[in-house]
């Protein structure tokens, strides 16, 4: 099933997932082309439709660049992670608990303000992130232009313009997923500024308790934020101790005792 | 140390000293960070061009007074395109599959002086019944998957959804169904599992109960045989492709009719609740990149239900041929079945052949046209087929002069469009409905509901149409 990619070092391994050696995570806003990318990753030819809500289960397949193996999940698109409908469910419960070692974040570049709402709260709960400005060809045609790297220093994580549907940018995407999983490091999620009355204070006790209930939780202020806003979902993890067992992501631990 | 449960209790009491609407300036927080971060790094140069004819595109397309018209005649054209590009290739496959295929492993069989049982079994029964699900159902797919997933990719779709969704309102369902009927188009067990898209369990439901109205394309091949055999050619010379599409067209429109009566019932009655609202996002119009979409199409989707239909054909080629050929006392088990059910067939102004071959498919509705045609030749004794229980070669002339012989009248077919589109679904669509559903009751309301409909469909049309005849 292996195919040469003009990308040289690029093997397309289709379905073939067992084995990775890191977990890459696709999110991103509903029809952003997150199919699009995952296809052009994987030279699967998963249905792609140009229609919000057409991924509505995840999705899995494989790549392996420069002698290391990556699994890729496509989860559905999703405007947020706060409210609680099953697809948004789908996304943050594997952003949270599968741990991927990188997460693709998909963002259209035709309306980017929008999209840097997930952005955001995606990095609240993982800076092992990357961010794929896809449709730029479509941003060009609207005379949009976008300053990627001034983008990249607000967000905090890299930016790689992308075409997929032409396979623009795919290369450039692969080299800064890769550098990303190999990272043995992981910066602190990104922080919001956050002026509510009272809310400070509330988080830095709440993540406090988190911290010495559970010592090793990676993002203690975003979960202490979710408590704060009464999440059930989280609450539930919390109670049953589940929330515990996040730790650093397996890939990364690996690369750091390497 | 302290324990979980002491966390959540420290949550509740501050939670307290937060302000009431802590979630909504949450999310304006977020909303205003991404604001910010997106005016420092972006700048419009003026709009572009695509910008102003996709503007002027979406104004044709959603607009009441042009969005309805446009729709039909998007449909419309496609079954014309595809009643008469599949004539030529679907012609062809018949005369290379089943006149010489089934001529050739005849001989086969004969020389290597295997039993008569047998070759009936493998060549009259499952061979043949496959080669004509195969000659029926490959030309149309193939044409019809590609043109609808074509306009899915250009964003046609998102619109469709947009201008049905008041209608949906009104029925009491979610504006999302359209796109999960659309989806039903192609095939219904995948128009189920598309509903997950709809968040409300109530709203899920009915399109779950409901997706069965969607002519799926197991049905469409049953559609355009009848209309091009018997309303089609009522029609003067070079119009009769037309006027099939169009009778089809009409057959389409009233399963979207029914499952919006349907949908209006159940959220009426046992399904009751406020409508939600959704906001569905019109995505920007994108060119299909053709090859691909054509490649992925055939391969993924035609193929697959191709397969699908394949694997059933087998075994219910065999039943059929066991059915017309083993006796029990002194008629066989087809003529049984068809003595008793033909009272009840002729109220609804079918024949007892044809409840025959839809019990025979409950598993695959492609091989009702095959086994109709089988069993007609068994019971009138009809000549031109090769003995009792096996199917034949068929070009429109010979199906319609069976099918007379066995004494169908154009009431019969409409009848019969009529029951295909309301009757109960597929075995997989049925499995597919218990798994998204998890509740017998539910499985058992959606597999009901649009046979009782097909009953009290057809016992009307066929007392009218006698009435004024």
């Amino acid at each position: 099933m292996t195919c040469p990619s003009r990308f040289s070092q690029l093997r397309k391994l289709g379905l073939r997932v067992e084995d990775s050696d890191f977990v890459i995570a696709l999110a991103g806003n509903p029809n952003t082309g997150k199919t699009t990318v995952f296809n052009a990753l994987t030279g699967l030819r998963m249905h792609t439709g140009n229609w919000p809500g057409k991924t509505i289960s995840r999705a899995e397949g494989g790549f392996s660049y420069g002698g290391k193996r990556y699994k890729l999940v496509d989860l559905p698109g999703t405007y947020s992670l706060l409210s609680a409908s099953p697809d948004e469910e789908v996304a943050r419960t594997f952003l949270l608990f599968g741990q991927p070692d990188v997460t693709v974040i998909v963002a259209e570049a035709t309306c980017m303000e929008r999209n840097l709402n997930l952005v955001l709260q995606v990095l609240q709960i993982t800076r092992r992130a990357v961010l794929c400005l896809n449709l730029m060809d479509e941003a060009r045609a609207h005379g949009i232009s976008i300053d990627t790297r001034h983008l990249a220093r607000d967000l905090g994580i890299p930016v790689i313009p992308c075409a997929a549907r032409s396979g623009e940018g795919i290369p450039e995407l692969i080299r800064e997923i890769s550098t990303m999983a190999a990272r043995a490091e992981t910066p602190p999620p990104r922080r919001l500024p956050l002026e509510i009355p009272g809310l400070r204070t509330a988080l830095d006790r709440v993540e406090e308790d988190l911290r010495e209930v559970f010592p090793q939780l990676p993002q203690p202020r975003w979960v202490a934020l979710r408590l704060l806003e009464g999440d059930r979902e989280i609450m539930q993890a919390v109670q049953s101790g589940e929330i515990g067992a996040l730790t650093v992501p397996a890939g990364a631990q690996l690369t750091a005792n390497s | 140390m302290k324990s979980p449960a002491d966390v959540l209790k420290q949550t509740e009491e501050l939670r307290w000293q937060l302000p009431q609407n802590l979630h909504d300036r949450i999310a304006e927080s977020i909303h205003g960070e991404a604001a910010r971060i997106a005016e420092r790094s972006i700048t419009r140069s003026g709009a572009g061009r695509r910008l102003a004819w996709q503007q002027k595109l979406d104004r044709v397309l959603t607009n009441p007074w042009t969005a309805f018209p446009v729709m039909v005649l998007v449909l419309g054209a496609i079954l014309w395109v595809t009643i008469i590009g599949a004539n030529v290739p679907s012609g062809i496959l018949t005369s290379l599959l089943v006149d010489q295929g089934h001529a050739l492993l005849t001989e086969w069989f004969a020389a290597a002086g295997a039993p008569a049982w047998l070759k009936g079994l493998l060549v009259d029964g499952m061979y043949l019944a496959t080669a004509w699900v195969i000659a029926v159902m490959l030309p149309p797919m193939a044409i019809f998957f590609p043109c609808f997933t074509l306009l899915e990719d250009f964003g046609f779709l998102p619109r469709v959804a947009f201008n049905l969704d008041r209608i949906f309102q009104k029925a009491g369902a979610h504006g999302k169904q359209a796109l999960t009927m659309a989806m039903g188009l192609g095939c219904n067990a995948a128009g189920v599992v598309a509903t997950r898209i709809i968040d409300s369990p109530r709203e899920r439901l009915i399109a779950i109960i409901t997706n069965n109205f969607s002519l799926c394309n197991g049905r469409w091949p049953t559609q355009i045989l009848m209309a091009s055999v018997f309303i089609g050619t009522l029609a003067p010379k070079g119009w009769g492709g037309s006027i099939a599409a169009l009778s089809v067209l009409i057959v389409a429109l009233t399963g979207f009719g029914f499952a919006m009566l349907a949908s209006w019932l159940l959220a009426r009655t046992v399904l009751r609740g406020e409508a939600t609202t959704f906001s569905l996002e019109l995505p920007p119009y994108r060119p299909p990149d053709f090859w691909k979409t054509l490649y992925t199409s055939l391969i993924d989707r035609t193929l697959i239900v191709l397969w699908r239909a394949v694997v059933f054909a087998i075994p219910a080629g065999a039943a059929i041929w066991l059915c017309a050929n083993v006796s029990i006392g002194n008629q066989t088990i087809a003529a049984w079945f068809i003595h008793a059910a033909e009272p009840l067939a002729w109220t609804m102004g079918l024949t007892g052949v044809i409840l025959l071959a839809y019990v025979v498919a409950i598993p695959a509705n492609e091989i009702v046209v095959p086994t109709i045609l089988m069993l007609t030749v068994l019971v009138t004794g009809a000549t031109g087929g090769a003995g009792a229980g096996v199917m034949f070669e068929t070009d429109d002339e010979s199906v319609r002069a069976i099918l007379t012989a066995g004494g169908w009248t154009t009431l019969t077919a409409v009848c019969l469009m009529l029951f295909s589109l309301c009757h109960n679904p597929c075995s997989t669509t049925i499995y597919t409905i218990y798994r998204e559903t998890r509740s017998v009751k539910w499985t058992m309301v959606s597999t009901l509901l649009p046979l009782a409909a097909g009953f009290a469909l057809c016992a009307t049309v066929a007392a009218v149409w006698r009435v004024l005849a």
